[in-house]
């Protein structure tokens, strides 16, 4: 057993753990934090894989951005758990049959390597210079540009979208002109009133 | 004397990468820790002497006035309880300024310290980097949360949405900085920009650096981006309810993210080690070997900076914050990518090879 495979093990088995921990914690809080904590395990196993480059990019989006805004969210949504069990007995049999097709599939795959298909043998250790960033990068902008371009093109309709459908125009607003505020001036505010001095009153 | 050397040999070798790794580890963070300290104390003498008065000036050492202030505090906050509110999460209230501590020193693991020395010299140093940074935040919502407090919970809310805001146009600057570099390693982008202070990345990437400095200081939540913590409106925001060692961990990491900004502002867009006389024939070879002492200056100057800022600038209103952020930051970074782009092209500039 080398050194890889005792990290193998162990991460993975934080990660099921810690996967566990995502539907079973009660706090929806506390579950997001399992989700984190099982990003950063996988995001370990694909280190493992010398696939570094999909590794830190799995922290940097999902740990650093996606679940922020998430935990944002579930902070501060005012969570009913009653409510939220309440459809649990009617749902459970959909979500087993659910879980027992994605375990047979699994199954099967590890099965099919216990037969000795060589495809899904240990990974090769890559030479020493090997970089994965580029690799991904030479893939990803010349054989497959246009799918690439077009991913992007379909993720950016998706977020003008997100905006058009959540942005509100309601009479009565009083939105803040920021390029007037800026550009305001000392004299537009203040009045200065040239005076006589005035005696004391006595 | 042999017999240790012998023992040392007879190490497995994978030991012996471990022990060296682990003491290069501790010789990096002791002398960071040490720095922060001092910066405390910098900070409220700088900004002391640019409000006309002394700063902290009771403590002495070494018969300097004031320089044990920052010990001082330490072992004030080290003898202090840490007072765990009673309906707030007990792991998470503890947890989360390790987590905001954490990032801000693993961080130190890429960064080339002097020429062909960086303790984790890895492909993608500068990923590396920002997933770090980003992963910081999480210390801040956590205190937040966990502190069950009105104004914890608002402090943390605001700073996770600014860090989340600002950080987008930090990793566009830092886009404009690796195409510049042409690498994802810090050495390499440091050896990338050699030939004087005229090749550095400033001169050519001026508003990708001055967006990725001002993004800098409000990742790190300082003055003027403070509103985390706006102690006119919300007592102290996420670390309202924290005390004593706890408090002083938020204090370290603040202060360590400060550090790590200005550092990296120096490698990006300064040259790291580089030196700043080098290519001119007349200056004499010392001063033109690039070393440790020329990135500790630029680092120097950087976190001036930082307090320099916050004894000049008023706290920007929230909604100005995110403006500045979204509609600002990040068009001019976008722009300056294309920009960059036309220059490649064309092979204007440090791409002139």
């Amino acid at each position: 057993m080398t050194i890889v495979n005792i990290l193998f093990y162990l991460f993975s088995a934080v990660l099921i753990g810690s996967a566990i921990g995502v539907i079973t914690a009660r706090n929806p809080v506390h579950a997001a934090l399992w989700l984190v904590f099982s990003f950063f395990n996988s995001a370990v196993l694909w280190m493992l894989l010398e696939a570094e480059f999909l590794a830190i990019v799995l922290v940097l989006v999902y740990v650093g951005a996606v679940m922020v805004l998430f935990l944002f969210v579930v902070m501060m949504l005012d969570v009913n758990l009653v409510q939220m069990r309440q459809g649990f007995t009617k749902y459970a049999p959909i979500g087993l049959v659910v879980a027992a097709i994605v375990i047979a599939e699994i199954g099967s795959v590890v099965w099919v390597k216990k037969l000795g298909y060589d495809s899904f043998g240990d990974v090769a250790p890559l030479p020493a210079e090997y970089s994965n960033t580029k690799a991904l990068g030479q893939l990803l902008y010349t054989d497959y540009i246009y799918p690439f371009e077009l991913a992007a093109v379909i993720l950016l309709v998706a977020i003008v979208a997100a905006i058009i459908l959540t942005m509100r125009k309601r009479a009565g607003l009083k939105p803040q002109d920021i390029a007037a505020q800026v550009a305001v001036r000392a004299k537009d505010r203040v009045r200065i009133v040239k005076m006589e001095a005035e005696g004391k009153e006595s | 004397m042999s017999g240790l050397i012998d023992f040392w040999m007879g190490l497995p070798e994978q030991l012996r990468y471990l022990v060296v790794t682990l003491l290069q580890i501790v010789a990096i963070l002791l002398p960071l820790i040490i720095c922060v300290a001092l910066l405390t104390l910098v900070e409220r003498k700088v900004i002391g002497y640019m409000q006309a008065r002394v700063g902290p000036n009771r403590v002495n050492l070494f018969g300097i006035k004031g320089l044990g202030q920052p010990f001082a505090d330490v072992v004030k906050l080290l003898i202090k309880e840490v007072v765990v509110p009673a309906r707030s999460n007990q792991f998470l209230f503890v947890v989360a300024p390790i987590l905001a501590l954490v990032p801000a020193f693993a961080t130190w693991a890429v960064i080339p310290l002097w020429p062909g020395f960086t303790l984790a010299d890895v492909d993608a140093g500068l990923l590396y980097v920002l997933a770090l940074t980003s992963a910081g935040v999480y210390g801040i919502i956590l205190a937040g949360w966990a502190t069950n407090s009105k104004y914890a919970f608002l402090g943390a809310m605001r700073s996770a949405a600014q860090i989340v805001a600002y950080e987008i146009a930090m990793g566009f600057a830092l886009v404009g900085v690796l195409m510049a570099g042409g690498s994802l390693n810090l050495g390499d982008i440091i050896e990338s920009q050699r030939g004087g202070p005229g090749s550095w990345l400033w001169l050519w990437l001026f508003p990708l650096f001055i967006v990725y400095f001002i993004s800098g200081v409000a990742e790190t939540n300082r003055a003027p981006f403070d509103v985390a913590e706006g102690e006119s409106e919300i007592v102290a925001g996420f670390h309202v309810e924290y005390s004593g060692m706890a408090f002083a961990l938020f204090f370290l990491a603040e202060y360590a993210n400060m550090i790590l900004v200005a550092a990296l502002t120096s490698v990006f867009f300064f040259g790291g080690w580089l030196s700043p006389f080098e290519g001119y024939p007349f200056m004499p070879a010392i001063l033109q070997a690039p070393g440790f002492h020329w990135f500790a200056l630029k680092l120097s100057f950087f976190l001036f900076c930082f307090l320099w800022f916050r004894a000049t600038f008023p706290r920007y209103r929230y909604d100005q914050i995110m403006r500045l952020g979204w509609k600002v930051f990040i068009p001019i970074t976008i722009v300056w990518i294309v920009v960059e782009g036309v220059m490649v092209y064309f092979k204007v500039g440090p791409w002139a090879v």
